[in-house]
């Protein structure tokens, strides 16, 4: 028999019995693996909220940002033929991606379809408006340095352009929620293991005349180890299973709300989004778990 | 086989538990290790069991060098001594079946395997009636004969027990000691650190003396104490 065959048998042989041995301890130490559980549970909610409203406000900013553009007015005096040479001159400004020439009488024309005769009357022989490129750039981000560096161009009168300060707001505010989520996650993450490893040192302290006569028999580290990582991991899954639980539902709910009274937002709702996050959620508890009982299984279980 | 080459132990605490021993214990010997409190008996016995390192010298079990040992060898080298110990730590919330598997269940014997081995060894040591009582529900000597068991279960090329009749009144220590002779007859290595003068002496087994860290005598049909000392 090659030794990986054998080391699976034994493996699975000793399987039964490590598995026996970590149900024991969950149900011995039901109040700390619950604080333990409930620790882990509310940092990751945490992140998956802090996740959740960061690509929501990432979603909602890039959506109100695809519609900025500015609108570049020419003096009033300039002839059409070199507003028209404007067009390349701006065209080749870094960060613009499109541009549109609407002349004086085109502008006027949709104005009218717009608002019917009345403005034609009002408007008279001489037609006030000048004539306008609209510009589209690829990130509005920079859409303060492309308007300044716009504007600076001969025969341009002012631009112009809206919706800036709401994304820039917006930033703003997915950055602190990153930065404050962060912290929390951090602070709570760190609980969380922390909690783990004591229950783990806890079981290990319970279970020492065990160890030791595990030691005296020959069992091997890992035979003495394995129960313990993982109830680490179990204690981390299930923490992170009742967090996406949590978040899955309060999320379904807020977002059927939300569109309800605000169908226009485009909020995230794939399914293949959220689950790609719940997975993300599912594997750090599991890794926090085994973070937290390698941590006590290393100090304290020197066999 | 067991063998000490010039073997010195210092704790870290500067103690010098062990100084310059050298010794051959062969297979199927039966062998006392006597001496003062404090002499260095239980430091020996840690020494075989690879739980303490030797500061100097060399230990050779079974062939194997001790000191080359890696770390990850260790539980095949435990796996072929058993160990008894005075406070019998045998597990309080287990039978004396469930406490003798374990040994078993630890080395990933088989099921079937261990249901077959654990009332022989049980019955070897008068214990096949008390199978599922629990360590409280025994005497000192049944404890003991418990942990013997547990200690015998895997088949080991020698047992080592440091003060095994420690805790047990003079009949119950007899009986240890001849349970202990009956697993020798069967070709077992037994190492005993004892106190238990009258046994010692009438047993006339090997015999090695320490005192202060250093082996004093070795005789074979010894008695626990020279008429000289
Ligand atoms: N882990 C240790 N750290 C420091 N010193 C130790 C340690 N273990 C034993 N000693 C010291 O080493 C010496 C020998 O101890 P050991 O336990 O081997 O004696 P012993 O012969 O078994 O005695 P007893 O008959 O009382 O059991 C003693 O002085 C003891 O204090
Ligand atoms: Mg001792």
């Amino acid at each position: 028999m090659s030794t990986g065959v054998y080391m699976q048998m034994l493996l699975l042989r000793q399987a039964y019995y490590i598995f026996q041995e970590v149900g024991r301890s969950l149900i011995r130490n039901s109040l700390l693996n619950f604080a333990a559980v409930g620790t882990t549970a509310i940092s990751l909610f945490v992140l998956g909220v802090g996740v959740l409203l960061v690509i929501n406000t990432n979603e909602i900013a890039k959506t109100i940002e695809s519609d900025i553009e500015i609108m570049v007015y020419m003096r009033h005096n300039l002839a059409e033929e070199d507003a028209l040479t404007l067009e390349p001159l701006i065209d080749n400004i870094s960060g613009v991606q499109e541009t549109t020439f609407i002349s004086r009488d085109e502008a006027l024309k949709s104005l009218v379809k717009q608002f019917g005769d009345e403005v034609e009357e009002s408007v008279g022989e001489e037609n006030p408006l000048p004539d306008t490129i609209k510009v589209k750039i690829s990130d509005p981000r920079e859409v303060n340095k492309i308007a300044a560096e716009i504007e600076d161009l001969p025969g341009v009168e002012s631009v112009r352009y809206g919706g800036q300060d709401f994304v820039k707001k917006l930033f703003s505010l997915t950055n602190w929620v990153r930065i404050i989520g962060l912290l929390l996650i951090t602070l709570l993450g760190f609980c969380g293991i922390f909690l783990i490893a004591t229950t783990t040192r806890l079981t290990i302290f319970a279970r020492r005349r065990e160890i030791n006569i595990m030691k005296y028999v020959g069992a091997t580290d890992w035979f003495v180890r394995w129960p313990f990582l993982l109830e680490g991991i179990i204690l981390g899954f299930f923490g992170a299973l009742l967090a996406v639980g949590v978040l899955y539902f309060s999320y379904g709910a807020l977002i059927a709300k939300i569109q309800e009274t605000i169908s226009f937002l485009p909020l995230v709702n794939s399914s293949a989004v959220l689950f790609r996050i719940f997975e993300g959620l599912l594997a750090i508890g599991i890794v926090m778990g085994a973070v937290g009982s390698t941590f006590s299984v290393r100090r304290y279980l020197r066999v | 086989m067991i063998s000490f080459f010039n073997v010195s132990k210092v704790y870290p605490n500067g103690v010098k538990a062990l100084q310059g021993v050298s010794l051959q214990i062969e297979k199927g010997e039966f062998v006392f290790i006597v001496g003062p409190s404090g002499a260095g008996k239980s430091t020996l016995i840690k020494l075989i069991f690879r739980e303490e390192l030797p500061t100097k010298g060399q230990i050779y079990i079974n062939g194997r060098s001790i000191l080359r040992m890696k770390r990850r060898d260790v539980p095949y080298l435990r796996r072929q001594i058993g160990m008894v110990f005075q406070d019998f730590r045998l597990l309080p919330d287990r039978t004396v079946y469930e406490n003798v598997a374990f040994a078993m269940q630890v080395v990933g014997a088989k099921r079937s395997e261990i249901k077959k081995r654990v009332p022989e060894v049980l019955k070897m040591v008068g214990l096949e009636k008390r199978m599922d009582d629990y360590p409280l529900q025994l005497s000192g000597g049944e404890q003991q004969r418990t942990a013997i068991a547990r200690a015998l279960v895997n088949n080991p090329s020698t047992i080592i027990a440091d003060e095994p009749t420690g805790n047990l009144d003079i009949n119950t220590s007899w009986e240890i000691m001849e349970c202990f002779q009956e697993i020798n007859d069967k070709g077992t290595t037994i190492i005993i650190a004892t106190h238990a003068k009258e046994i010692v002496d009438s047993m006339r087994q090997r015999v090695i003396g320490l005192e202060r860290g250093k082996i004093v005598r070795d005789e074979h049909r010894g008695v626990y104490a020279n008429a000289t000392t």
